[in-house]
């Protein structure tokens, strides 16, 4: 630790370089800032779906912001909330406004960070060595979750309150510990005011210190390591004279307007949902949920929001019949292991040790579907954060993949796509069948990505990014 | 001076059950966070039998009242009603009702009325699904119609997941719900009036 050591400056030096100067000495102010962000050399070659990162943070200041002014006028109270969120919407001045921007925002929040790791699984972004880059955004993306649907109980409407006794009642699934878990989440026999506080806690402070926390370890993992691009090169292995890579430019000037210009785009359309269609046809807002919850009568449809529906299909898609096939798919994975995998035998062995004990806790008699469609549900989130583990592809970006590895990525979207479709409709024969195909087609993608993902003939990765200067 | 430390075994062992203590007070604390998330004094309070006038309960209708917040049925059957309970017996998951969901079966609702034998006609359930909880809606008439089977006898729907019951409130097979729907612990004061949520034996 060097001494302290006041930086001396001349007598008609600018005033605000003194004052800087002064930081500087005491706090490492220039130094953050060049380091996150100032002279921070992000590749020239970001295209569209760049802008997504920022777009998130963009959103997470305006949901903090709103939603500081929305606890002014709210009342985490059973008897009280419903009717304090319409005195918010009819009688605060601009209260319309500010809880709209709230509303719209955590949907818009799910869109961007959809697209944010759409963005990764194009380009590869999770590769190493960005895996712990990834699992901090895996992890904010289950935070999200958290704060959604502690925040989506606040209004006190029909869906608010079914929707929270139904993703309560998933923990009940769990064989001994289940009822008493469920019960000590609510804090009642049933969602209750006890309920109401207590997420009301979780979504006003405790997920958001959380998610705050995570978004600064993500920022600071991705500038140790550096952005990945469009090309899935590294940019650092192509250094200049000046010690920095020739194909980066440092993110202040030119990313900073970049990101304005984003950001500004983002408003227009952001700002045309809330003054246009703040409900969006009942998925933004539902429209059950402006009849205040009664626990007496549920809602004749019940849907989570948009945003949780793919991972909702899979919990309904689990079926008992539906487990057969699910006991006949561990069978054959296991079989394949063995035959097609370089694992050793030890490995082996546990894996199909493992894939037995899951054969026979399929069984009706042991555990029955509503446990494992809790498991799907939840695997089908989790199997996200394997992503770097799963991928062995010798390139990182889709741009020098086999062709056909786009069709594999495209059927796993339209999958996606159809799973939180078939979420926001009335359960139906025809919907669970085909939600049950695509949620073999999900989990196949992922279970199945070592192999296909090497597969095929690579196309020659160049040195230097693709870039056209305008 | 040599750089090696020299410990100190009387004061590294004063460090140790320091931060031993230490970690018991986090510890406790922790555990008395946890504590406050179980259900309240007023919340195990509010969890009284109820008792209900059935006496407006007429045969083919339900009446819904509320016990621990959840939502009782007292549904009074009418014999036809009663009469295609038998022809759903091979259709349910569980006729006699052997697995449990979150209340124990009381042993004088073990039949095929699910019910107590003063009065088979008059069913008392939890009306919620075992499924996830959804308050399951009723169905009565028999026949086919949208999202039931087109020999359907009568019974209740569920709206979120689908889950289908019989006028015992028996889940179909093949469905999400595992089990049947609970029948609480109830008995008769009379007639006419019953108490919910206690019976002979005691409370629930």
């Amino acid at each position: 630790m060097a001494a302290f050591k006041e930086t001396k400056f001349p007598a008609n030096a600018p005033m605000t370089d003194k004052a800087v100067g002064w930081v500087d000495d005491r706090f490492p102010l220039s130094k953050l800032w060049n380091d996150q962000w100032g002279k921070y050399y992000a590749p020239k070659n970001f295209n569209f779906w760049y802008i997504f990162g920022i777009l998130a943070t963009f959103i997470l200041v305006l949901q903090i912001v709103t939603g500081i002014f929305l606890t002014m006028h709210y009342k985490p109270d059973a008897n009280l909330a419903f009717g304090s969120v319409e005195y918010i919407m009819r009688e605060v001045p601009w209260g319309w406004l500010v809880r709209y921007m709230h509303s719209t925002g955590a949907s818009a929040f799910f869109i961007v960070i959809y697209l944010h790791m759409t963005r990764g699984l194009l380009y590869g972004s999770y590769r190493k060595p960005r895996e712990l880059l990834w699992l901090f955004g895996f992890a904010i993306f289950l935070a999200l979750m958290a704060e959604a649907f502690f925040g989506y109980l606040l209004p006190w409407g029909q869906m608010s309150y079914w929707g929270a006794q139904v993703i309560v009642n998933l923990f009940g699934a769990i064989p001994l510990i289940g009822p008493d878990l469920s019960l000590w989440i609510r804090g009642d026999y049933v969602v209750s005011d006890a309920t109401l506080n207590r997420f009301f806690a979780f979504h006003v402070i405790a997920i958001p210190l959380v998610i705050l926390g995570l978004v600064a370890a993500h920022l600071i993992a991705l500038h140790e390591v550096g952005s990945n691009n469009p090309d899935g090169i590294e940019i650092k292995d192509n250094l200049g004279p000046d010690g920095h890579p020739v194909d980066g430019v440092p993110s202040h000037p030119y990313y900073t307007f970049h990101d304005l210009f984003g950001v500004s785009v983002f408003l227009l359309v952001f700002s045309a949902v809330i003054f246009f269609a703040p409900e969006m046809g009942g998925y933004f807002l539902e429209y059950n949920n402006f009849i205040p919850a009664d626990s007496l009568k549920t809602p004749t449809h019940i849907a989570p929001t948009w945003y949780f529906t793919p991972f909702y299909s899979v919990l309904r898609a689990t079926t008992a019949d539906f487990m057969y096939v699910l006991m006949a798919a561990v069978a054959a994975y296991v079989v394949f292991l063995w035959l097609k995998s370089r694992l050793s035998f030890i490995t082996k062995i546990i894996v199909a040790i493992i894939g037995i004990v899951l054969i026979i806790g399929m069984l009706p008699s042991v555990l029955d579907a509503k446990f494992w469609g809790v498991v799907l549900f939840g695997s089908s989130v989790v199997i996200i954060a394997l992503l770097p583990w799963l991928d062995h592809s010798p390139v990182r970006s889709i741009r020098y993949r086999p062709t056909w590895h786009k069709y594999v990525l495209v059927v796993f979207g339209i999958s996606f796509i159809t799973l939180g479709y078939l979420g926001t409709q009335p359960p139906s024969p025809a919907g669970g069948v085909i939600s049950q195909v695509c949620t073999l087609l999900y989990f196949g993608f992922f279970l199945l990505m070592p192999w296909w993902s090497a597969m095929g003939s690579f196309k020659p990765v160049p040195k230097r990014v693709t870039f056209h200067a305008h | 001076m040599s750089n090696e430390k020299q410990v100190d075994p009387g004061r590294r062992g004063l460090l140790v059950a320091t931060c031993a203590t230490g970690g018991v007070v986090g510890l406790a604390t922790a555990g008395a966070l946890v504590s406050t998330f179980q259900p309240s004094e007023r919340a195990k309070a509010a969890g009284a039998p109820v008792e209900v006038d059935i006496s407006d309960v007429a045969p083919g209708t339900m009446k819904v009242v509320e016990w621990r917040g959840k939502p009782v049925w007292i549904l009074r059957r009418t014999p036809e009603m009663l009469a295609s309970l038998p022809k759903n017996d091979d259709k349910v998951a569980d006729p006699h009702s052997d697995k449990i969901y979150q209340l124990e079966m009381p042993a004088y609702a073990k039949n095929e009325q699910r019910a107590r034998a003063e009065h088979k006609e008059v069913l008392v359930v939890v009306g919620i699904c075992s499924h996830l909880g959804c308050s399951p809606s009723s169905r009565f008439a028999p026949g086919a119609q949208p999202s039931l089977p087109d020999d359907w006898n009568g019974g209740f729907l569920c709206p979120c997941h689908g889950s289908t019951f019989d006028l015992s409130a028996r889940v179909f097979k093949n469905k999400p719900a595992p089990t049947n729907l609970d029948v609480p612990r109830y008995m008769y004061l009379s007639d006419t009036r019953i108490v919910i949520g206690k019976d002979e034996k005691g409370e629930a």
